[in-house]
């Protein structure tokens, strides 16, 4: 498959963000996937998210593993910088690319399979270590590249194409992601874009490991009855427990809401999220609040979708290793390079 | 009884220690006071893969020729450890001299007729000054060092003025460890016959020369190249590269006005996510290394493919150990070449660098990461633990202030605003390396996908054979520039024309240098080449051609550097002997010597006269 350029025709009428670049201008290549697949939407709500912020598209860098899901980079922010990593360690690539400049935005792009079969290992220590970036798991229940394997992330129970029933106890990535520290930790489905966009907008502009778990049916594998990852099935068990509205810091706040059923979190960039309440009783800021909830609606077959948990006050791995300001790819060698007279004093040293 | 070894300033001591008792800092002095005398010294440590109670040895050698290699044999053993006795005893040249703790007395059965035997009651004597524990063990390990001082014979004041530098503005240490220091000595002085026939005379043979270990110098030389970013997974013997960087980066890159890091360490998961740190920093323009032995490289094969085809820039110290899998992970060997040269799947292959000593680790490890950044690929600095982890003395580090690191081909925000073309896998200048543009460059030119999935010059996804052979016949002009940026070799040539060759690399070469030496007084003269990179330069390949019988000395058991040779050289197997030690110990000069000797007796060649050259 070679590469197929976009026609670059815009009407004058086409709608403009505050730095003047059109929709089209987060947009990426052509997609290659099967249409109707799950990670295209996810693409659509990105190119979506990263226009409607205002973000210069050269400030984002994208990497990802290997999968259906981890081809996508390629057909979002085609003006931003993107790496296609190896299966399953996409974390420590993107945790590398932080360490040389923090001042770009990382979006990492995984599957399930990349991230809690293979990868399991990275993705539990990238959130450890508290690496500011946004990481979202295209989640289908199995590998799509390979053909329709069962990957971490089956239901125990659910069935492949052929009636195979799946016998593994599935990985919960959300459930890690909130034990290990992840500062920002959601889930959604990539059927519903009104949920999707603003849960990807307040990751963005999160500081620390802002996890995404989008559900995202593979049409062509995992589309059928008995399976739990099926668009039918997620729209039938799909329990939101808030709505998220991301205020950027120079917006002005219009929209009204009944007085108790909002919340306000502020950010380090001074964005602000507005949680509206849909599951009663349900805080996000409360970390082993939000582990309990997931445990019991699990148990009984839900899927907990929204903002999940948010700490917007915690550091990042910038902050723990206490590195200067500038990004260290900007450093010169009058910066890195202690000279001649360092080393004639440590020669001396040495004898 | 055999005549007591009589030697001046050319001798090898060895110390029989106990792992973790505190004996290293005491051995580390003694070394120390001998190169204060003005007399060369090569230690080296051998210890077992534990942290306590297990036998350690220091064997030191001690040469007024300024041989640096092993020597082998053993003239004088301070035997400190019970458990290995029998053995350390047995070890002992004829005529040489046992000092060793006689507070509990043994059987004349454990001794030798044909040694001096020198006793002190160390424990007794410890047991009496100190009360505390602790104290009496590290106290014990200077008392002998004290004792040494006389009995061989070192200027007292030396080994004073040593202590006092080391432990500069605490004094009660000073005065704490020269009173052990001196009790040592009078002990010594007033029970045992000094000087032995062994003995350290004053000299002048050090000059400007330094003292340390190979990874500090590595650690060094990655502050010194710029590095600003380290991930790395713990493994012997290359940890201590990690930490010297990190103790050298705390000094000199600790921003004066805020306290803040001019550098990034992180220790990694595991070194598939070490590696794959180092390549998103060195593809986001940083400059980043990791430190790691064979295990390390074993698992870090895939990355090492994603950098080379993906062509991003990296730095990987590799100091060997004996393999394969756990192998001998405290001994040294020289057996990763091949797992770097042709890492990973697919047609690949890396540049390599082989320092032999400290000097060249700081200064190569530093070039490395320029040649990293200019051909966009891996770079591997294969040190070995001998080098790695033993004090060496070698040429003073320097640095020209004038140079400048050479970031290599990147397109800049003003190249792209001008309108220049940019295609992340074209060759424009015809030696194979294209240009690259870091994230974030400008804001709608220059941005790229990277992968490590077949693409266009212009680094678009693509099957198209074409484009997957103009690549892979790019990266080979690429591999072929390379061939003129790695470090040359280095000729030390014969003293008469001859048809013999000698290559070798690493840390051989103070083997190699004394095996010459031996060579020559044999009447066998041979032209020694060492090799300090791969791709190999053209007068690498030269030499195998001007010589009729080139001997590849190394330090593993498959003659890996040989393979290497007949494999891009394209040179008869039958010309390219094999001189291979393996065994876990440092080589020798004797060994390789003697090797060479006998290949050439058994060959029936006489060492001809190389014919006229025209
Ligand atoms: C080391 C390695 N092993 C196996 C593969 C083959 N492989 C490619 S994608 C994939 C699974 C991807 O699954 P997932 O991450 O869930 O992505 P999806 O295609 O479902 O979006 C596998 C096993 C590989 N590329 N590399
Ligand atoms: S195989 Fe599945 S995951 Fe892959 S592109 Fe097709 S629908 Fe999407
Ligand atoms: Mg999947």
């Amino acid at each position: 498959m070679t590469y197929l350029a976009k026609p670059k025709l815009i009407r004058p009428d086409t709608p403009k963000n505050a730095l003047g670049y059109t929709r089209r201008d987060y947009e990426g290549a052509i997609s290659t996937l099967c249409a109707g697949c799950g990670h295209d939407s996810i693409s659509a709500a990105i190119v979506q998210a990263a226009f409607d912020l205002d973000i210069e598209p050269h400030r984002v860098a994208k990497l990802s593993g290997i999968g259906c899901s981890s081809k996508t980079p390629d057909y979002f922010l085609g003006n931003s910088h993107g790496f296609n990593s190896v299966h399953g360690r996409m974390p420590s690539v993107l945790t590398g690319a932080a360490l040389a400049n923090r001042d770009l935005i990382y979006l990492g792009v995984s599957g399930d399979g990349d991230s809690a079969s293979i990868g399991i290992g990275q993705f539990a220590h990238v959130m450890r270590r508290g690496v500011n970036m946004t990481y979202i798991v295209e989640n289908n229940g199995v590998y799509g590249l390979t053909k329709g394997q069962f990957s971490a992330t089956t239901d125990k129970g659910s069935k492949n194409k052929r009636g195979v029933v799946n016998t593994d106890n599935p990985i919960d990535l959300v459930g890690l992601a909130l034990q290990l520290g992840a500062s920002y930790v959601a889930r959604s489905f990539s059927g519903d874009k009104e949920q999707l966009i603003p849960l990807i907008k307040g990751a963005l502009c999160h500081r620390g490991p802002a996890f995404i778990d989008v559900i995202s049916p593979c049409v062509t594998f995992n589309n059928h009855s008995g399976s739990t990852k099926s668009y039918d099935y997620v729209r039938e068990h799909n329990e939101a427990v808030n709505r998220v509205e991301v205020i950027l810091p120079r917006a002005p706040i219009t929209a009204a809401y009944e007085p108790g059923s909002l919340r306000r979190v502020v950010q380090h960039d001074g964005s602000v999220l507005h949680l509206r309440k849909l599951a009663e009783d349900y805080d996000p800021t409360d970390r082993i609040g939000a582990m309990n909830h997931l445990h019991e609606r699990h148990s009984l077959g839900e899927i907990v979708t929204g903002l999940l948990y948010v700490d917007s006050s915690a550091e990042d791995l910038h902050r723990h290793l206490n590195t200067v300001e500038k990004p260290l790819n900007k450093l010169g060698d009058a910066y890195l390079c202690p000279g001649s007279q360092a080393l004639a004093a440590l020669n001396d040293s040495l004898r | 009884m055999s005549k007591a070894i009589q030697s001046c300033n050319d001798f090898v001591i060895k110390f029989a220690n106990v792992n973790g008792s505190g004996s290293a800092s005491a051995n580390d002095l003694f070394a120390r006071s001998v190169i204060r005398m003005g007399v060369p010294v090569a230690p080296r440590n051998i210890f077992p893969s534990n942290i306590q109670g297990m036998p350690t040895w220091y064997e030191m050698r001690v040469s007024a020729a300024g041989w640096l290699g092993r020597r082998g044999g053993c003239d004088l053993m301070v035997a400190m450890n019970p458990q290995t006795w029998d053995k350390d005893v047995a070890e002992v040249d004829p005529g040489g001299y046992l000092v060793y703790d006689s507070t509990k007395e043994l059987p004349r059965a454990k001794f030798r007729d044909d040694l001096t035997v020198l006793g002190m009651p160390l424990t007794e004597m410890c047991n009496r000054q100190y009360t505390d524990a602790r104290q009496r063990q590290l106290f014990k390990n200077i008392m002998y060092v004290g004792a040494l001082t006389a009995l061989l014979n070192i200027d007292f004041a030396e080994v004073e003025k040593l202590i006092d530098e080391q432990y500069r503005g605490k004094d009660k240490l000073i005065a704490a460890n020269i009173q052990a220091l001196k009790l040592g000595w009078d002990y010594a002085k007033s029970h045992l016959p000094c000087p032995i026939g062994l003995r350290v005379e004053r000299a002048d043979m050090i000059g400007e020369r330094i003292f340390i270990d190979g990874n500090s110098a590595a650690g060094l030389g990655a502050v010194y190249g710029g590095a600003t970013v380290a991930a790395w997974y713990p493994i012997t013997p290359s940890t201590s590269v990690v930490e010297a960087f990190t103790a050298y980066c705390r000094k000199y890159r600790t921003d004066p006005d805020n306290g803040r890091a001019r550098y990034a360490i992180v220790q990694a998961e595991d070194e598939l996510a070490s590696i794959g740190m180092v390549i998103g920093a060195g593809w986001n323009g940083a400059r980043a290394f990791t430190a790691t032995s064979g295990p390390g490289i074993s698992l870090m094969q895939e990355f090492f493919g994603l950098a080379y085809f993906a062509e991003i820039p990296a730095v990987i110290f590799d100091v060997q150990r004996g393999g394969p899998s756990t192998g001998m992970p405290t001994r040294t060997q020289q057996s990763d070449l091949l797992s770097c040269a042709y890492a990973s799947h697919g047609d690949t292959k890396h540049v390599l660098i082989f320092p032999e000593d400290p000097y060249e680790c700081f200064e190569l490890g530093a070039r490395a990461f320029d040649l990293a950044e200019r051909l966009q690929t891996p770079v591997f600095v294969l040190l070995d633990l001998d080098i790695g982890m033993n004090d060496r003395l070698c040429r003073p580090f320097s640095w020209d202030d004038s140079h400048r690191y050479d970031r290599g081909k990147l397109m800049t925000e003003e190249a792209l605003e001008a309108g220049r073309d940019f295609g992340r896998y074209l060759d424009v200048d015809g030696d194979g390396i294209p240009y690259r543009t870091i994230p974030g460059t400008h804001p709608t030119r220059g941005a790229y996908f990277t992968r490590g999935t077949t693409r266009n010059a212009y680094a678009k996804y693509s099957e198209t054979g074409a484009d997957y052979v103009y690549n892979m016949e790019r990266l080979r002009r690429k591999f072929d520039t390379a061939r003129s940026l790695v470090p040359a070799p280095i000729l030390v040539a014969a003293k008469q024309p001859t048809a013999i060759g000698v290559i070798h690399y690493g840390s051989t070469s103070a083997a190699m240098n004394e095996a010459s030496t031996l060579l020559e007084a044999q009447g066998i003269h041979a032209d020694s080449l060492r090799v300090r990179g791969f791709p190999f330069a053209d007068a690498v390949l030269d030499f195998v051609n001007e010589h009729e019988q080139v001997f590849v000395v190394e330090q593993n058991e498959s003659a890996q550097l040989r393979t290497l040779l007949i494999n891009e050289g394209e040179f008869n197997p039958k010309k390219l002997i094999r001189v291979l030690h393996y065994d876990g110990t440092p080589i020798t000069a004797r060994f390789i010597s003697g090797k060479i000797a006998a290949a050439l007796t058994e060959r029936k060649i006489a060492p001809l006269r190389k014919q006229a050259a025209s």
